[in-house]
């Protein structure tokens, strides 16, 4: 057999694109929904995390429905629907796309030791990829209690510090509203951040910490006006 | 093919020994034949992601040698490049989907090296120069041989880096807090070392010292 003859060369490619695509999508459709447990598990840990509940990824399940009483959709700050997993199943990377009033955004509702917490999801841009996270508000709507970030992609060692304590741990305590006019959380210059409003950015990752800057003020507007009347 | 006389040769014969060790030293992946440099500038920041990214390597090299060295004699001259990058990228995303099913923390570990692995130049050199005319044995060892190679260059870098610009090491501190500047001492962490340049010029050290021992990698001229 001529292995380089034209015919041959033709046979064998598209033995291989045939054999590597059933494979391919073989094992992409077969593993599919384990690896979306995976990912909704992961999503209620870190939303958990941000009210700082840390569970393992497999205790997440339980863990949240023990703490999450309410799962909110809001349109236009106001809410439009409270079916659970509707909220849940919101896709971020779509919403945040919309204009403010048109985004369909969940808002869950905790509640710790008797305590009432907002989780307001966030998402937006990296220097390389998506960046999201949780931050959570104390029941005054207004009072940062904790935040986690997470990153497709960023830089390890600069841009993907945002998900370390070094740079969660400024966020409990911040204010996103000065009576009553929303303000937003800006992310500075690392060693220049004073007062309510600010925290100090990664240096070194510029790109991905205004990345988080602007995915804050972005994702908490469109909750503005809902906490303003609780 | 095989030219060489067919007899039974041990597994681990003298010849197929120096498979596992040359790439260690006198013939490294990194700093002899200077390739898969761009994956050592990248990912060498922290060690976890360097040693992460070792294993994937020599998963993805052994597995795609041996498979490369069973279709060599069926693979088309003219497209075997193209055959050789359809088996490295098929490999590294069924890697990828598994663990993302299995494994979801190594593979967030991971998210960003998948595509690094595929165009890690390491792997294309060793198809195209090695698997493609040996045994599958053979290839098998050289393709362990080259990425420990690979990974030891990859994780000495990381150490110095993470050492020096994190004051970190797999995460932990190893610099007492008493001593950073910040708390009143005399010690800062380099940040330099946090950007890609640090790592030529780490890996450039390591050439250097490597050539001032093993005198036999001095070009004459």
């Amino acid at each position: 057999m001529n292995v380089n003859s034209n015919a041959y060369t033709y046979t064998f490619a598209t033995v291989m694109v045939v054999v590597v695509a059933v494979l391919l999508s073989g094992a992409s459709l077969g593993l599919k929904s384990k690896q979306s447990a995976n990912v909704s598990q992961e999503k209620k840990q870190s939303i958990l995390a941000s009210i700082g509940i840390e569970k393992d990824r497999s205790e997440s399940d339980e863990a949240f429905n023990q703490y999450v009483k309410q799962s909110l959709t809001l349109q236009g700050g106001k809410v439009i629907s409270e079916d659970a997993s509707a909220a849940f199943d919101i896709d971020m990377a779509a919403a945040v796309k919309k204009s403010n009033m048109d985004r369909q955004v969940p808002l869950y509702v905790a509640e710790k030791d008797g305590e009432t917490f907002y989780i307001v999801p966030m998402r937006g841009k990296g220097l390389w990829g998506p960046v999201w996270g949780y931050l959570a508000l104390e029941s005054d709507g207004n009072t940062v209690v904790g935040a986690t970030f997470d990153h497709k992609s960023e830089t390890p060692g600069l841009g993907a510090e945002i998900t370390t304590p070094m740079f969660t741990d400024q966020f409990p305590g911040k204010k996103i509203s000065e009576a009553g006019m929303f303000q937003s959380i800006s992310v500075v210059k690392a060693g220049t951040s004073n007062g309510d409003y600010m925290v100090d950015g990664i240096s070194g990752g510029t790109i991905t910490s205004n990345g988080v800057n602007d995915m804050l003020a972005d994702c908490l507007a469109p909750y503005a006006s809902y906490f303003k009347n609780i | 093919m095989s030219t060489e006389v067919k007899q039974k040769e041990a597994l681990f014969s003298k010849k197929n020994q120096k498979l596992i060790s040359d790439p260690f030293n006198d013939n490294n992946p990194i700093t002899v034949q200077v390739l898969g440099i761009c994956s050592a500038l990248a990912i060498t920041v922290k060690l976890e992601p360097a040693i992460v990214m070792s294993l994937s390597v020599m998963f993805v090299l052994a597995a795609g040698n041996v498979i490369i060295s069973l279709i060599r004699n069926l693979i088309p001259n003219r497209i075997r490049i193209i055959v050789q990058l359809v088996v490295v990228a098929s490999l590294v995303i069924l890697v990828d989907q598994f663990l993302k099913a299995f494994a979801y923390d190594v593979s967030k570990q991971l998210s960003v090296f998948v595509g690094l692995i595929i165009t890690n130049c390491i792997i294309m050199g060793r198809f195209e120069a090695f698997a493609l005319a040996n045994s599958p044995w053979k290839a098998f060892l050289d393709g362990i041989g080259n990425s420990i190679g690979y990974g030891v260059i990859l994780i000495a870098v990381a150490f110095f880096r993470e050492f020096l610009g994190s004051g970190t090491l797999l995460g932990f501190s190893v610099i007492p807090e008493s001593w950073y500047i910040a708390n009143g001492g005399f010690y800062a962490n380099n940040g330099f070392f946090l950007f890609p340049p640090m790592a030529l010029i780490v890996v450039g050290l390591i050439i250097w010292g490597q050539r001032a021992k093993n005198t036999k990698l001095i070009e004459e001229n």
